[in-house]
């Protein structure tokens, strides 16, 4: 079998089975298009959320960017897994029990105030935009890599598939859907992980192999970290970054994680409260499979491309070298004409320039695996893009129909009317987002991290407050959110796109990069939002009451 | 099944909130940030142990973490509904 037939076969296979899953699970109701009836069991729900939370990033790159940074690499690692034990412990369970629809629902009902509501929905829209661009961006990369379409066609492929089955099935349609997606996702990642640890050091286990002996008799990491000596590089175990950065980025990145609109509503959808605190660890666990096997596959990948590749002959390169080549992933400039690759740390003699998706993408063909096993990681690729960007979508619409249209706009829509508004907005937000992905702004990928550090800096504060201090009013929670967002807005515009007079890193606020920034703004929203609460006037009898009602797992009926 | 609407319940679980997530900054921010560099002096199979906690343990041991917190609650929940 021809490798482009397979490649066409297993996608088209895996997108059959999303299409027919979502007109088995269409949703009749708000309560099913908003959130799935309530009634999705709470590890179908984890398996949901990690499909949601693992993006085309997470599949395609992060293995790269690691095995570029090394210890530095670390912050993605913690930094995205570290905020579902927030999640599980200080907001699931009780925005469950609160049990509304979406974020800026509870925002809009804790603070008593339409305000807080309209703030919440904008932090909401700008969050999911940001991100929702670069997964329809990953769905046309992924398509014109694997399957020799343009870029923009798969982009158009990659917006009818979202649009058929997040318009018929809501999160009803969704979360199915996104429980076949990790599946297929998580097969496709860890079947070349295993046979590379196998062929590298004999060990099955990823996770284990790359802390085993290779061949040689040497454990692999001290190995690498001899190589990277070697050629310049700083030593992998280690990193570049300082202390301080790392610590401010990964509290960004773990706070971001647990404010997350399309994460939180996730947990809306299960019966019980018990069931939200349940579906956050085994959400936790499937996507800890990916992420711990991630650092293994980049220290396989990067001792084993330094080796294949480090002062050998360029005419002696294995076909997958000459191949990816040609999409220019790899790059070779024989600086001093000798005919041998010299990749090295200093850039005046390095020649070869190296991008990181390679890592994920080539690793099949560098581990010589058969073609099905490319093919799969194709449909990984794009079930990892598709899924995340359908959450997100959900999102969108929520907000704009539910938080925007029935409770502001247009109060006394009927439900049948509100499904058809829900469906509209999710309509409109997939041509936008495809518009995105086609035109990407330049900003794209530096607005990734500015989501994290958004969301830490706006929602974070406001929920958790919320649940745990009773004393907190509306008019702590608007101007911490406000003075939150705007600060984080503020930081990032400076020092990314060299608004406000710009500048580098070198005037970095405390040494903190803008990706690190979020938990500085986070700390000062929780300080404005306690000092201004305590100023005003306390929240009304009804509130407190509200507040006590959360804390406790009662069913209605108890 | 009633359930007791008590203060002791919140206090509960506001300690198990406390020794959970300081387990949780130690793991992550403490091991794998602050003390890597001392940690990384002892070796941990074929790895440093400061790394390992960075890129491996952390994640381990938040998945326990939750686990640990579910079983809790769960106890907790159960001490607190009664059949009267």
């Amino acid at each position: 079998m021809s490798l482009q037939f397979s490649i066409w076969l297993i996608v088209g296979l895996t997108f059959a089975l999303y299409i027919g899953i979502a007109i088995w699970s269409r949703a009749s109701s708000t309560n099913e298009f908003y959130v799935a009836g309530k009634g999705v069991h709470p590890i179908a729900n984890g398996m949901a959320t990690a499909a949601d939370w693992m993006s085309a990033a997470s599949f395609i790159s992060m293995a790269g960017i690691i095995s570029f940074l090394g210890y530095d690499g670390s912050v993605y690692l913690m930094g995205w897994t570290g905020g579902y034990v927030l999640l599980a412990l200080l907001l699931a369970p009780y925005l469950r029990k609160f049990g509304k629809f979406t974020v800026p629902a509870f925002i809009g009902d804790r603070y008593y105030s339409n305000t807080a509501r309209t703030v919440a929905v904008f932090c909401a829209l700008i969050v999911s935009f940001t991100y929702i661009a670069g997964q329809m961006r990953g769905v046309g990369v992924v398509f014109s890599r694997y399957l020799e379409v343009d870029i923009n066609s798969g982009v158009f492929i990659g917006m009818g598939i979202v649009l058929f089955y997040a318009i018929l099935g809501g999160m009803k349609g969704i979360t199915y859907t996104q429980v076949a997606q990790y599946c297929v996702l998580i097969f496709a990642f860890m079947v070349p992980a295993i046979f590379i640890s196998i062929e590298m050091t004999n060990n099955p286990i990823p996770q284990l192999g790359f802390g085993s002996v290779g061949s040689d008799g040497v454990y692999l990491l001290d190995k690498l970290n001899g190589l990277h000596q070697e050629l310049g590089f700083s030593q992998y175990t280690s990193g570049s970054k300082s202390r301080l950065d790392i610590f401010f980025i990964t509290a960004a990145l773990m706070i971001g994680t647990a404010g997350l609109p399309h994460v939180i509503v996730r947990f809306f959808t299960v019966k019980k409260v018990s069931d939200a605190r349940k579906s956050a660890g085994w959400a936790l666990l499937f996507i800890a499979i990916l992420y711990t096997t991630a650092p293994a596959i980049a220290v396989f990948a990067r001792t084993n491309l330094i080796e294949t590749v480090s002062e050998k002959n360029y005419n002696n390169m294995p076909s997958w070298f000459k191949k990816w080549e040609d999409t220019g992933l790899l790059e070779f400039n024989d600086k001093n004409n000798d005919q041998i690759i010299q990749y090295n740390g200093n850039e005046n003699i390095n020649e070869l320039t190296i991008d990181r998706d390679i890592m994920v993408l080539a690793n099949p063909e560098i581990a010589q695996l058969p073609n099905w096993v490319i093919a799969l990681l194709a449909a990984g690729a794009l079930a990892a893009a598709l899924s995340t960007a359908a959450g997100l979508l959900l999102v969108i619409s929520s907000s704009v129909s539910h938080d925007l249209i029935k409770r502001i706009v247009k109060p006394d829509i009927s439900e049948k009317g509100e499904l058809i508004a829900a469906r509209f907005s999710a309509f409109f937000a997939v041509l936008l987002a495809g518009y995105f992905g086609i035109n990407p702004p330049d900003f794209v990928a530096a607005t990734v991290a500015l989501a994290f550090g958004l969301a830490a800096a706006s929602f974070f504060p406001a929920i958790v407050l919320g649940i745990f201090y009773k004393r907190m009013n509306k008019e702590g929670a608007i101007s911490g959110m406000v003075i939150g967002i705007l600060l984080m807005l503020f930081y990032m515009t400076k020092f990314k796109f060299g608004w406000f007079g710009g500048g580098d890193s070198s005037d970095w606020w405390f040494g903190i990069s803008p990706e690190g920034f979020g938990t500085v703004a986070m700390i000062v929203n929780f300080i404005v939002s306690i000092a201004i609460s305590n100023l005003t006037k306390e929240p009304p009898k009804e509130i407190i009451d509200l507040v006590e009602n959360i804390r406790l797992p009662n069913d209605t009926d108890d | 099944m009633k359930f007791i609407k008590s203060k002791d319940y919140w206090r509960k679980n506001l300690k198990y909130l406390i020794i959970l997530l300081s387990i949780w900054f130690t793991v992550s921010f403490g091991f794998g940030i602050i003390l890597v560099d001392q940690l990384n002096t002892i070796q941990f199979f074929g790895f440093k142990l400061g790394f390992w906690f960075a890129q491996q343990g952390s994640i381990y041991v938040f998945v326990i973490l939750i686990f640990v917190y579910i079983y809790l609650m769960n106890r907790l929940d159960k001490k607190f509904r009664s059949s009267k």
